[in-house]
């Protein structure tokens, strides 16, 4: 009798125990069902799109909700333009930052400042949008702007991008905004990737006689290199997808312009503000169709940088 | 000889001189950012704020609605996230080492993780929104719980692989079967590093703005019916914060002074609670 009691028990654990692994398999699996749902209801929504303006939606720039004409030129444009100079800042920054962090800051002030840099990346988006636009766009506007207009506005080749009316919203204003968004994120990476370089390496390179800012070129950069593109991927990535920042200084016009002083638009922006207000099939849709456009961007760009972060954390693996 | 190592040490200096710089560059946004919603934010903020709801332009009011619908969409998208997240990230730290499922749900969880929460609200309003005819705030909480999940799947996962391997064999020796060990001993060896994930996806969906846009919408009055447009903080402010009168944008002002406080104070608790930062890449 106890025997046949036990194996009950026991039979009864073996099923608990199927049941539980097979809940999770299908909570790890619905990660999976959640990207091909999103992907779906993506395409699904912009086939009207996609069937009146076909491959010339991404390279027309015309926007016309009252006569049904739509491109995505000019969002895909500026999306690019305002994420790239968020990169040209954030990337020196971000890398001085992590520097300061990991060799020069006094073991007691470590912790608090990674802190304080990573609640630069927990203040909402929107906080940052209306600070932009209400604090630093007429700072921009007054004292940056008409500098950058005699200044740099003369130049040639370049000058064209710094001269243009000094308004404060444009595309200058949303990348520099994005820009201070995207380097904690940066920067954090930076600071865990240049923490796993073997002290080993470090040290002999000290002992050889380096400067503490040779040991950071030579070896700590090269060692780590992929893990820093890596790096600068992931806060691209969060760049190109950032939307309320943005859409409150970009100025949300559908125009081409060539200086960046002038406003512009952006994918999300434009989403945020016209979106709920869109009506009519083919404008929704075209919208949708900026949704997937997007989408499909920042999936390969985080897609990058998780692969090059992973294959540093594998070399991790087999170095150490 | 001598002229090298000058040169040597001076590009050392500069180099170090300018990464400081680049730390006070970081500290002096955050500075000031929090600084401008404290002018701002606290004059407007007074008892009016929690006990009226949203006024119409030129008379005075408070957020009360907006606040009432954040909390309740919140809390209940880490209510529906949170489980999910934490049963997934239970398979990929603890049955994960074979087969394709978990390499791949780990890939494209971090992908998700950073993804366009714009998107997401998008996905909703495709799937959601239009199947049903109208906003609603059930509407925002489907979006908001979707990104919840990637935040503690990861954090989960994280935490899970911290516990060593010998409490796990110790309950296995006992005749533990596997749901017990990893239910009552992995699993609560790691719940406060796994708290502190919820708390961080709880921070990071009370300001998200963009996933409401188009799901909750908004409601000028005070409703509970979560079948019905919400009101919520967010989308308030930014309504507020972009109209031309001065009342809506001192709202505004003390709206995002009290949206910025609440979550960096849950990103100071979690990590208080947790020393080690568990969203680690």
């Amino acid at each position: 009798m106890p025997n046949l009691l036990r194996e009950s028990l026991h039979k009864r654990q073996t099923v608990l125990d199927a049941s539980f692994r097979n809940l999770t398999r299908i909570a790890a699996f619905s990660v999976l069902a959640l990207l091909a749902a999103i992907i779906a209801s993506l395409v699904v929504g912009s086939m009207p799109a996609i069937h009146a303006f076909g491959f010339g939606f991404i390279t027309s720039p015309e926007w016309d909700p009252v006569n049904d004409q739509y491109g995505a030129l000019i969002p895909i444009v500026g999306t690019l333009i305002t994420s790239g100079i968020a990169l040209l800042i954030a990337i020196p920054v971000s890398l001085g930052i992590a520097i300061f962090l990991t060799e020069l800051s006094p073991g007691w002030l470590r912790r608090p400042l990674g802190i304080a840099i990573e609640l630069l990346a927990g203040i909402p988006s929107i906080i940052y949008g209306m600070w932009g636009l209400f604090v630093f766009a007429p700072l921009f506007a007054d004292h940056v702007e008409p500098w950058l207009n005699d200044h740099i506005g003369t130049w040639p080749f370049i000058g064209p991008f710094f001269s243009g009316p000094p308004m404060g919203i444009g595309m200058l204003t949303a990348g520099i905004i994005l820009a201070i968004m995207v380097i904690p994120f940066i920067a954090s990476v930076m600071r865990d990737v240049f923490d796993v370089v073997p002290t080993m390496l470090k040290e002999s390179a000290y002992g050889l006689g380096a400067t503490t800012w040779e040991v950071m070129m030579n070896i700590v950069l090269p060692y780590t290199k992929i893990g820093v593109v890596g790096g600068i991927m992931l806060g691209l990535g969060r760049a190109l997808g950032e939307t309320m920042a943005v859409t409150f200084v970009i100025g949300n016009a559908h125009e081409l312009s060539q200086s960046l002083l002038m406003p512009g638009n952006s994918i999300s922006s434009a989403l945020a503000n016209e979106f709920a207000e869109a009506v009519g099939e083919l404008y929704t849709s075209s919208l949708i169709e900026l949704g997937l456009i997007l989408f499909f961007i920042t999936f390969v760009v985080l897609s990058l940088a998780r692969l090059m972060l992973h294959k540093l954390q594998k070399r991790e693996g087999h170095g150490a | 000889m001598f002229d090298l190592y000058l040169r040597r040490r001076i590009i050392n200096s500069i180099g170090l001189g300018v990464s400081v710089l680049a730390m006070l560059f970081g500290l002096f946004w955050l500075g000031w950012i929090l600084w401008t919603l404290l002018e701002h934010g606290l004059p407007g903020l007074g008892m009016h704020v929690f006990t009226q709801t949203t006024p119409p332009p030129g008379s005075s009011g408070g957020l009360i609605n907006a606040i009432f619908g954040s909390v309740m969409m919140v809390v209940i998208a880490t209510f529906i996230g949170t489980p999910i997240g934490i049963l997934a990230g239970t398979y990929l730290a603890e049955f994960g080492q074979r087969g394709w499922l978990a390499p791949v749900t780990r890939f494209i969880n971090d992908v998700l993780l950073s993804a366009p929460s714009i998107v997401i609200g998008l996905f909703v309003y495709e799937i959601y929104v239009v199947k049903v005819g109208h906003f609603s705030g059930w509407g925002g909480t489907l979006a908001l719980s979707i990104l919840v999940i990637p935040v503690v799947i990861r954090t989960t996962e994280n935490m899970l692989r911290l516990i060593p391997n010998s409490l796990r064999e110790a309950a296995a020796a006992l005749g533990t079967p596997q749901w017990k060990i990893i239910n009552f001993v992995t699993l609560r060896a790691a719940r406060a590093g796994i708290l502190t994930g919820v708390l961080l996806a709880v921070a990071r969906i009370s300001g998200e703005t963009a996933p409401l846009l188009f799901t909750a919408l908004n409601n000028q009055f005070w409703s509970t019916n979560m079948n019905q447009p919400m009101a919520n903080l967010p989308v308030v402010i930014f309504q507020f914060a972009m109209s031309p009168y001065a009342d809506w944008q001192s709202l505004a002002w003390a709206g995002a002074l009290l949206i910025t406080m609440s979550v960096l104070t849950l990103n100071i608790v979690a990590r208080i609670l947790f020393r080690q930062n568990p969203n680690s890449h």
